[in-house]
């Protein structure tokens, strides 16, 4: 037996071993994750540090800032990091840093979130975009409550590579015992979560072993990758696996005789020819033309930045969707999601929020029902979601909303929810399901709806009285299907 | 040249044959454009702060990708300080012509009038009149709710922690501590007026992209970014360009004559040259790739004092 700790779960995913990355590959991005004092910024200063990431004159300054050195006559790499004068008072990480690296073999994009409880939202901001996670544990500490966290936020994220990075290895005096222990414990907790790719790497983030350098001669026990060996051969998470999706960013129309929708494809792909849906309003036409400042593409596949030129004159505005008629994504006034509530605030209970999801903004009730405690790992009622929670939410939408569940496209099936009072971000959401109807959902609950010809309400919305109350008065234009099912809710 | 209607026609482009982007810009160069639009789409008021350089050059080139086949949807700004190389200004004319922009230059008229300089006012008062409160004034002139500017994280340690939207008070300025969570690409432009957000599309470029996307795409520069015969100084272990009338050597300073080249342009009394051979784009990239110095190592406002880029952007500094 090899008896190493390190082997993933699950096999190494197969582009891994057959197309090694070459520095030309798209940029991998990680975040890393542990609780206060892990040395996560020790452990990304190391990285850049080995990586000749430092260039000579920020060298000089870091051992200028450095003050009193450690006794390997290093600087303090985490000073590399925190770039704010409140952080570098008080020696913490506050905010999410963004740190860019490149091996021989690939470049990366490293976010460095804070590890104390209260700036939670920026770990999970961080974590919206990373491929893979690294969670650093104190070897002397094992597990905390934050490690928990972390991961559960990671693989609500959608994150499916884990690195368990068992640092301050060398003051447990490179016990093997520790780290399976640790690398063990870590794996159960990995499994509740659905995640089967772990590896587990024995370091010493401030002594760079195990990091860049192999540590073969203080843990020759040890077989597994490097963390930088692992990075190199991590995968991009893909998370678009459904029938073309361009949310519409804008209309350009530079002369009467070019009307094109500017957007990013968010899944599938597309040319010239295919019939396409548009959604809300279910208009049908044929892709007649790719363009792009280049060229007339034959193709555009998901994460090109593209304008659509369709073969008729249809309605599409901001905020609609262009998707492949035969693969739709799921319209309706009610979904379920998971959220990560991100202000002091918290989430309230029957309060509309706007929602934007892609290039659409819309309002909506959001109904708190579950929350999950951190500690046994399981979905307790809820009523109302403080700060950093991570609950369970039912949507109800006054229009048609788009969407795909999160786990088959994470540009379709995301989310952030924004207080109409104060205009900040109060949390971010991944769509689950499409819910048939709205349950015990009072979604319009003390509200009248006036339905009038446009040229009339915009008279009463010009009056005075009405100018002043302009902020709680909504207008929208809908499709007569839509118009139906927001009577039968009312009449239901 | 507006676009007419009648004469405008994407079909009769012929496809270039150019090689394709690598995956990472081309990934990175998705993510610009995006942002571009989303801005451009949401905000009643954009405006792309335009400074000259090659991070600038760049995010032109962007813009005009973003919105092809219609023209640039919004103006660009220059902030004047007056300290400009000469190149620069003529670079920037023969750009917002050939592009048809709609090209603002502002220089603030107290700072004229009362005569601030870097030399005579110091590198600190001269950038806090002359770059943020010019720049203050300019944005709240126009009424602008979004301003675009070529900010990347990887430049310097405060910068590594901007968003791709980042929000400001009416009075611009920008509370670290307090940021809007950002997630995914979903960037929430709800301000209310007055307020306004900064965006940045070239956040997560570093210098290397910047000169490979340049090379690839064939972006035209300022040509002080390429060596020539230049007449400077050894300041502060800084090499000061001495070409200008306005420059006065200091008691021993030897006016020294050589090949240099700018790394970064900004003032030219605050930025500092390298000596380089480098005449050629190719030259600039194979040299760039085993610099053992970072490029804001030229640049004087950057040191004055620790954190200092920090508190010039809390005062709305860009």
């Amino acid at each position: 037996m090899t008896a190493v700790a390190n082997t993933a779960l699950a096999s190494p995913a197969p582009e891994a071993d057959t197309a090694p990355a070459t520095r030309d590959s798209r940029p991998l991005r990680l975040i890393t994750c542990g609780s206060v004092d892990d040395g996560k910024s020790t452990l990304i200063g190391r990285l850049l540090w080995d990586t000749k990431a430092v260039k000579e004159d920020q060298a000089v300054t870091l051992r200028r800032d450095s003050g009193q050195q450690n006794d390997l006559g290093l600087p303090d790499f985490a000073l590399l990091l925190d770039g704010l004068q409140a952080e570098r008072e008080q020696g913490i990480t506050i905010d999410v840093a963004y740190r860019y690296f490149a091996t021989d073999r690939r470049s990366f994009i490293v976010a460095d979130t804070p590890g104390h409880e209260q700036y939670t939202r920026n770990m999970a901001t961080g974590a919206s975009t990373a491929d893979l996670a690294i969670l650093l544990v104190d070897a002397r500490a094992g597990l905390l409550e934050q490690t928990r966290r972390h991961a559960t936020i990671a693989s609500l994220m959608g994150i499916k590579q884990f690195v368990l990075a068992v640092n301050k290895f060398d003051l447990v005096a490179y016990d093997r015992a520790v780290f399976d222990q640790i690398s063990n414990d870590f794996k159960a907790l990995a499994l509740s979560l659905g995640v089967r790719q772990v590896t587990a790497i024995p370091m010493s983030a401030l002594k760079g072993e195990n990091v860049v350098y192999s540590a073969r001669s203080v843990i020759p026990w040890y077989e597994g990758p490097t963390l930088v060996e692992t990075l190199e051969l991590a995968t991009l998470r893909s998370g678009q696996s459904t029938g073309f999706r361009l949310p519409v960013q804008r209309v350009s129309r530079p002369g009467e005789s070019f009307r094109g929708y500017q957007g990013t494809v968010a899944g599938g792909a597309v040319k010239p020819g295919d019939s396409v849906a548009i959604l809300p309003s279910g208009q049908v036409a044929n892709v007649k033309q790719i363009v792009t400042f280049d060229l007339v593409r034959n193709a555009a596949v998901a994460g090109d930045a593209i304008t659509l030129v369709l073969d008729r004159q249809v309605d599409v505005a901001r905020g609609d969707m262009i998707v492949s008629l035969d693969a739709q994504p799921q319209t309706g006034l009610a979904f379920d999601a998971q959220i990560v509530a991100l202000q002091p605030d918290g989430i309230v209970p029957g309060k509309r929020y706007w929602l934007k999801a892609g290039s659409r903004r819309q309002r909506v009730q959001v109904e708190p029902a579950q929350q999950l405690d951190l500690k046994s790992g399981k979905w307790q009622p809820a009523e109302m979601l403080q700060m950093n929670a991570i609950g369970k939410v039912q949507l109800a939408f006054d229009e048609a909303a788009i969407f795909d569940p999160y786990d088959v496209n994470r540009g379709t099936g995301a989310f952030i929810l924004i207080d109409p009072d104060t205009n900040n971000t109060v949390a971010g959401g991944m769509i689950t399901a499409k819910r048939t109807e709205l349950g015990g959902l009072n979604a319009h609950e003390g509200r009248v709806i006036l339905s009038l010809p446009s040229d009339l309400a915009e008279q009463l919305l010009a009056t005075e009285l009405l100018a002043s109350r302009r902020d709680e008065v909504e207008t929208r234009r809908v499709t007569t299907a839509i118009a139906r099912a927001l009577l039968d809710d009312i009449d239901g | 040249m507006h676009v007419h209607a009648s004469e405008f026609d994407p079909h009769s482009k012929d496809p270039v044959t150019k090689p394709p982007l690598d995956p990472h810009l081309k990934a990175l160069e998705n993510e610009a454009i995006y942002i571009f639009r989303e801005v451009a789409a949401e905000f009643e008021k954009p405006v792309m702060l335009y400074s000259i350089g090659k991070d600038s050059s760049v995010l032109l080139h962007l813009a005009r990708k973003a919105f092809f086949p219609g023209r640039v949807p919004f103006p660009l700004l220059h902030v004047d300080t007056g300290w400009k190389f000469p190149e620069m200004i003529a670079f920037r004319d023969a750009t917002a012509e050939k592009f048809d922009l709609d090209l603002i230059v502002h220089t603030n008229p107290r700072g004229k009038e009362e005569g601030i300089g870097p030399f005579s006012h110091g590198s600190s008062h001269h950038t806090d009149v002359m770059k943020t409160e010019a720049l203050r004034q300019a944005l709240d002139a126009g009424k602008y709710d979004a301003a675009f500017g070529g900010a990347r994280r990887d430049e310097e340690a405060s910068r590594a922690k901007e968003r791709i939207y980042s929000f400001r008070t009416p009075d611009h300025k920008w509370d670290p501590r307090n940021q809007r969570p950002e997630l995914w690409n979903i960037y929430n432009g709800m301000v209310r007026r007055g307020e306004s957000v900064r965006a940045f599309p070239l956040s997560n470029w570093t210098e290397v992209d910047i000169w490979r996307y340049i090379q690839a795409e064939n972006i035209e520069l300022p040509p002080l970014y390429y060596a020539k015969s230049q007449k400077y100084v050894e300041r502060d272990g800084m090499l000061m360009w001495a070409e200008d009338p306005r420059f006065e050597a200091l008691p021993g300073e030897q006016i020294q004559e050589g090949m240099l080249r700018f790394r970064t342009l900004g003032c030219w009394p605050l930025t500092g040259g390298i000596r380089s051979q480098a005449t050629t784009l190719d030259e600039v990239i194979a040299e760039l790739e085993i610099a053992t110095v970072s490029e804001r190592q030229g640049r004087a406002i950057d040191r004055d004092q620790a954190g200092s880029m920090e508190k010039k952007k809390r005062e709305g500094y860009f």
